[in-house]
């Protein structure tokens, strides 16, 4: 074997990054129970809601929009992203308890590459996502009243939205090192979304959910790609939303390489 | 450890192997003193380390999903070997461990012995100098593990430097060319097999006699070859012989000539075993395991690279 050595090296970042992706992307492909959660679930809440709760647009204080899944359609869309972050977590944490993390810190890749090869994939499944819940609303009737331009919005924010819930997962997973931990943490997920302008205009919120719903990013990211779906492509929100989606996963992949940094020095 | 050695690191479980195979490969950071692997120091140079070597840790932590190509590919990304040369590169490989048929399946459906082959070819991929097995055949059945025996083995005559932790006696013993042996966290003797045997001990020659024979009297007319240990049976006889096999004979000649008819005879070399009761105070657990079992038939190996 020595006798034909391969030209090994220092891996670069480019290559790993996206190697690593790969494998997340084969990985969510091969096994259903990764993706389905994403799909099954917000897809569900959305038909309860758009079926049941359609009065609601009545009620003072709620925007006019043409229809109720038009303003639903981003609640989906944000709660599959932050579900997306939850999975990407629990593999990473799959990832440390079954040993295959250890291979990848061992090699001479680089470290930071664990976490972005990750969070590319994140915002790889994010943009899928995006694309399923907006396909699924126009099947159902719903329109983008920000047209192609509004979609771009939608599909911009989701996109950076997801990766930085998958950068979320991977700090949990980082810190947690247990899938069954990073699983616990699926309740909140919905807490923090309920306690939002998600679902409902603030306006509608109760103290002191609307003051929580009034600083919460995701009230900003969900306003943001609703904003082109259901009214039009007022910039202010999409910025808003676009500005949030930013800082959060500008902060999330930046825990995240810290918490990678504490994890490899604890170890 | 030298340059091109098989080195056996011996040691019962929880005695510190695993520990210091992660300080090593620099999966943990020493808390005091300091290692050189390569040439290189574990703690300030860890990168020039994982650049250099190749680790294949206790249980083979595979991703089930991926096939064993892809996995081969993407252990060559980590190591930034050239993506044109992955291909033909991992094709070698995985022939070399004889999983050319398996390459394309998911690793979920491997068995345990394949496992560890796909291991040991991605420990490979980058052609490391220094190559750590951490118990690269516990729980294998024995034809896998002749197998990866045959390739430690091979690799050695390549020249690539081996570190095996193992709890197997023989697997050391077969394998290495030198040994240490850790208790406790300290390692507590290090050699050559035949120099660590020849340190606890000489070779035993146990006799059976003939059913009736007078024990006494065959013990003192043996007595000037050798200690002997205390008999076992009513007609057992154990010598430490002073100068080896050619002292065999001459206790023969003497028990004939006394008309003591020996029904048994076995010449004991000290084992790694005896050298591991001398060293710690107590025996390896599942030592023996590797033995017992050890198959006749060998798994047809690939052809060398």
């Amino acid at each position: 074997m020595r006798a034909t050595p391969p030209a090994a090296g220092g891996s670069r970042l480019g290559p790993t990054v996206v190697a690593l992706a790969r494998r997340a992307l084969v990985n969510a492909l091969r096994k259903p129970q990764f993706l389905a959660p994403l799909v099954i679930f917000p897809t569900l809440f959305l038909a309860i809601n758009v079926g049941g709760l359609g009065a609601t647009r009545t009620l003072e204080g709620f925007p006019q929009v043409d229809g109720f899944l038009d303003y639903q359609l981003a609640a989906a869309i944000l709660q599959s992203l932050l579900i997306g972050g939850v999975t990407a977590g629990i593999a990473v944490a799959l990832d440390i308890e079954g040993g295959f993390f250890d291979r990848l810190v061992a090699s001479p890749a680089p470290r930071i590459a664990i976490v972005l090869g990750r969070v590319l994939a994140a915002g790889v499944i994010a943009a899928a996502q995006v694309v399923y819940f907006l396909v699924l609303g126009l099947a159902f009737g719903a329109s983008v009243k920000g047209g192609a331009i509004g979609v771009l919005c939608v599909l911009t924010i989701g996109i950076v939205a997801g990766t930085g819930f998958g950068a979320l997962g991977v700090l949990i997973a980082l810190r947690a090192r247990s899938a069954s931990t990073v699983q616990g943490i699926f309740p909140l997920v919905f807490v923090v979304l309920f306690i939002s302008s998600a679902f409902f205009p603030l306006e509608l919120l109760s103290a002191p959910a609307d003051v929580i719903a009034t600083y919460n990013p995701l009230s900003f990211i969900a306003t943001g790609m609703r904003q082109p779906i259901a009214f039009s492509n007022q910039w202010l929100p999409v910025l808003e939303g676009l500005a949030a989606a930013v800082a959060l996963t500008a902060v999330s992949i930046g825990l995240s390489l810290l918490a990678l940094r504490g994890r490899l020095r604890d170890a | 450890m030298q340059a091109g050695e098989v080195y056996g690191f011996l040691g019962p479980n929880g005695a510190g192997k695993t520990t210091t195979v992660r300080m090593l490969v620099t999966l943990l950071r020493p808390t005091g003193g300091s290692a050189r692997v390569a040439g290189y120091d574990v703690a300030r140079e860890p990168s020039q380390v994982r650049r250099r070597i190749g680790v294949a840790l206790q249980e083979a932590a595979l991703d089930p999903l991926m096939t064993g190509s892809e996995l081969i590919e993407l252990q060559a990304t980590l190591h930034g070997i050239d993506p044109r040369s992955v291909r033909a590169r991992g094709e070698e490989l995985i022939g070399r461990v004889g999983l050319t048929d398996a390459a394309g399946r998911r690793v979920g459906t491997y068995s345990g012995g394949m496992r560890r082959r796909l291991d040991l070819a991605m420990a490979l991929i980058h052609d490391p100098e220094v190559l750590f097995l951490d118990e690269p055949t516990t729980g294998l059945d024995p034809t896998s593990r002749l197998t990866l025996w045959d390739e430690v083995r091979r690799l050695r005559d390549e020249g690539t430097t081996v570190f095996l932790t193992t709890q197997y006696l023989e697997e050391a013993d077969q394998l290495a060319d030198r040994i240490g042996i850790i208790a406790a966290g300290t390692i507590v003797a290090e050699g050559t097999p035949a120099s660590l045997k020849a340190e606890v001990g000489r070779p035993h020659l146990d006799l059976v006699l003939a059913p009736g024979s007078d024990l006494a009297l065959a013990r003192e007319l043996v007595a000037r070859f050798g200690a002997q240990r205390p008999p076992t049976e009513s007609c057992h006889l154990s010598i430490a012989l002073q100068r080896g096999a050619p002292d065999i004979a001459p206790i023969l000649r003497a028990l004939d000539d006394a008309g003591f008819a020996v029904a048994e005879l076995e010449l004991k070399q000290p084992t790694l075993d005896d050298v591991f009761l001398a060293k710690t105070g107590e025996r390896l657990e599942g030592a023996e395991e590797p033995g017992e079992d050890a198959p006749q038939q060998r798994e047809p190996l690939p052809e060398a690279v």
